[in-house]
């Protein structure tokens, strides 16, 4: 029961969807599954908040290394819930004035409105930044012409990298406008022809591979998300 | 004491000289808004504050008829120096490890996983789960603009009660006992994401990508011979490019004689695309950079103004 349910189940969910494609009847069961999906994707939010929250009280009771790190999860955690799910500071809608929670949750100088403005963005977009840093850093010391293809790699890098610059656009300025040996027609002709061709490869290798997973887990062969445990 | 113990004292000291000389000479990181009266039919009154430039301060006019008050908002200030504050700490990560770079991190999983939280409750949660369930009692206290004329409330959908208990043995994982029942909707997850996708991928990634590359080699058009040739240019550096990247990719056939050369031009292609999307990926990050780089000179500091929005300061 506790491992062939969750096949069954697995299993008939996705041949149904994958029926309802070829039966005009039925086609609008694939966005009523696809809304429940959403639904209980916003439910496994919850599940992973209270994960974190077991996990970080865990550290700070057994006080391991980093437990006041943890303490200041949990606060950040806790305000920005009590926050957000309260709407504290939303306006209420000029038709309704009488309904407190009627107003939009993420709405311009609410509570919610100033955490996501002036602390999830900043560190969010912070963060992403230094990957600039270290991929810089780490083509410094990886990227070497040794071959064919990794010159290859190499030029097409530095062309590119060039062409989206100012100043790669300055060198070649002399060129007339419509010269493919201007960095910045270059850089466009490669996006568009040579980039397109690869993705375009790549991409149908993707489809391909997603859709024998899919298969494998709709048949049963793979049975990897049940877990091996009893638990 | 320690030679980089005193290195850091003095930057620390120096910075906060400086922060200090500049706020008072130009006022730096404070942020203004612009409050408007609202006026209910009730009668009710409220006021709402949307951000606005810092040189309209100085224009103030109680007068004007919009009624509307270009103010320095504290929380919006206090705001702008927590964000530069954290910006700064994530940043300094690159000197290396540090109890600032740890603290902020530590906030932003806790901010962002409660940032999930919320809006999965507010847009899925609330506004279609609870709405379908239970749509008296949404409308009547959260959506009330859902409310019929004649005063009807949207029907009840008793079919939504599965993705409920669904999600109730989802949560099922968090208690010590009975983990095992998540396993269910959880495969209610992968089943329908495996259903959803088999299609979709078959119809947008592979049907259509390769529906777009049977296009025609040669192309004679009415245009110029000069754009005719451009364009089979083109079409034939695509398809050749697809071509080959695909034989590289195929393994059922030993990559030996033309096969191998075949596969060689596709290893070049899909170096090209490799590199294309390296240079885009440092440009996308390099963009990021400066925008940040940007809010710590513009909103923070008031060094530059690229959008005048300021008077005073840089």
């Amino acid at each position: 029961m506790k491992r062939t349910i969750p096949l069954i189940i697995a299993s008939v969910t996705g041949f149904v969807l994958v029926g309802t494609f070829f039966i005009p009847y039925t086609r609008d069961w694939g966005d009523e599954v696809l809304e429940w999906f959403n639904i209980l994707a916003a439910i496994a939010f919850i599940l992973g908040g209270g994960n974190l929250m077991k996990l970080s009280l865990q550290k700070i009771s057994y006080k391991r290394p980093g437990w006041g790190y943890a303490a200041v999860t949990i606060i950040a955690f806790i305000a920005t819930l009590v926050i957000g799910l309260g709407k504290f500071g939303v306006a209420p809608v000029k038709e309704y004035p009488t309904y407190s929670l009627a107003g939009p949750y993420d709405e311009q100088g609410s509570g919610f409105w100033w955490i996501f403005e002036y602390v999830y963005y900043p560190l969010a977009a912070t963060m992403f930044s230094l990957l600039a840093f270290f991929i810089a850093s780490a083509a410094f010391r990886a990227f070497r012409a040794k071959n064919v293809e990794a010159t290859i790699l190499l030029s097409t890098a530095f062309i590119v990298l060039l062409g989206r610059t100012y100043a790669g656009v300055f060198l070649t300025s002399w060129l007339p406008d419509d010269n493919v040996l201007r960095l910045d027609n270059m850089t466009e002709w490669i996006m568009n022809n040579m980039n397109t061709a690869g993705m375009r490869a790549i991409t149908i290798g993707i489809a391909l591979g997603i859709m024998s997973t899919s298969l494998k887990v709709l048949l049963g062969v793979d049975r990897s998300y049940i877990g091996t445990d009893d638990g | 004491m320690k030679q980089s113990t005193l290195i850091w004292i003095v930057i620390v000291v120096l910075s906060g000289g400086f922060l200090a000389w500049r706020t008072a000479q130009t006022g730096m990181g404070r942020a203004y808004v612009e409050a408007e009266t609202v006026i209910a039919e009730s009668g009710e009154t409220w006021t709402i504050e949307k951000t606005a430039d810092a040189k309209n301060a100085r224009s103030f006019n109680p007068t004007t008829e919009s009624e509307a008050i270009v103010k320095l908002s504290w929380p919006r200030t206090i705001g702008v120096w927590c964000a530069a504050a954290l910006t700064i700490a994530i940043f300094s990560f690159l000197w290396g490890d540090n109890p600032f770079y740890k603290l902020a991190e530590a906030i932003f999983v806790g901010v962002s996983a409660a940032y999930a939280m919320v809006v999965g409750f507010w847009t899925m949660i609330v506004n279609k789960l609870f709405l379908h369930l239970f749509p008296q009692f949404v409308v009547d206290n959260i959506l009330p603009n859902l409310k019929g004329a004649d005063g009807s409330y949207p029907d009840v959908k008793y079919l939504y009660l599965v993705p409920l208990v669904l999600g109730v043995m989802l949560l099922m994982r968090l208690a010590p006992q009975g983990g095992w029942i998540s396993r269910w909707p959880l495969a209610f997850f992968i089943g329908a994401t495996a259903g959803l996708r088999l299609v979709h991928y078959f119809q947008a990634d592979f049907v259509s990508q390769i529906q777009a590359t049977i296009i025609p080699l040669v192309v004679l058009t009415e245009q110029t011979t000069m754009e005719n040739v451009s364009a089979s240019i083109r079409n034939i550096t695509l398809v050749v490019g697809v071509m080959t990247s695909l034989v590289y990719f195929f393994f059922s056939w030993e990559h030996v004689g033309v096969v191998h050369r075949i596969s060689r031009v596709g290893i070049w292609v899909l170096m090209i695309t490799f590199g294309a999307s390296f240079g885009y990926t440092v440009m996308g990050r390099v963009a990021l950079l400066a925008q940040r780089l940007e809010f710590l000179f513009d909103d923070w500091l008031w060094i530059i103004d690229p959008a005048s929005r300021r008077l005073i300061g840089g």
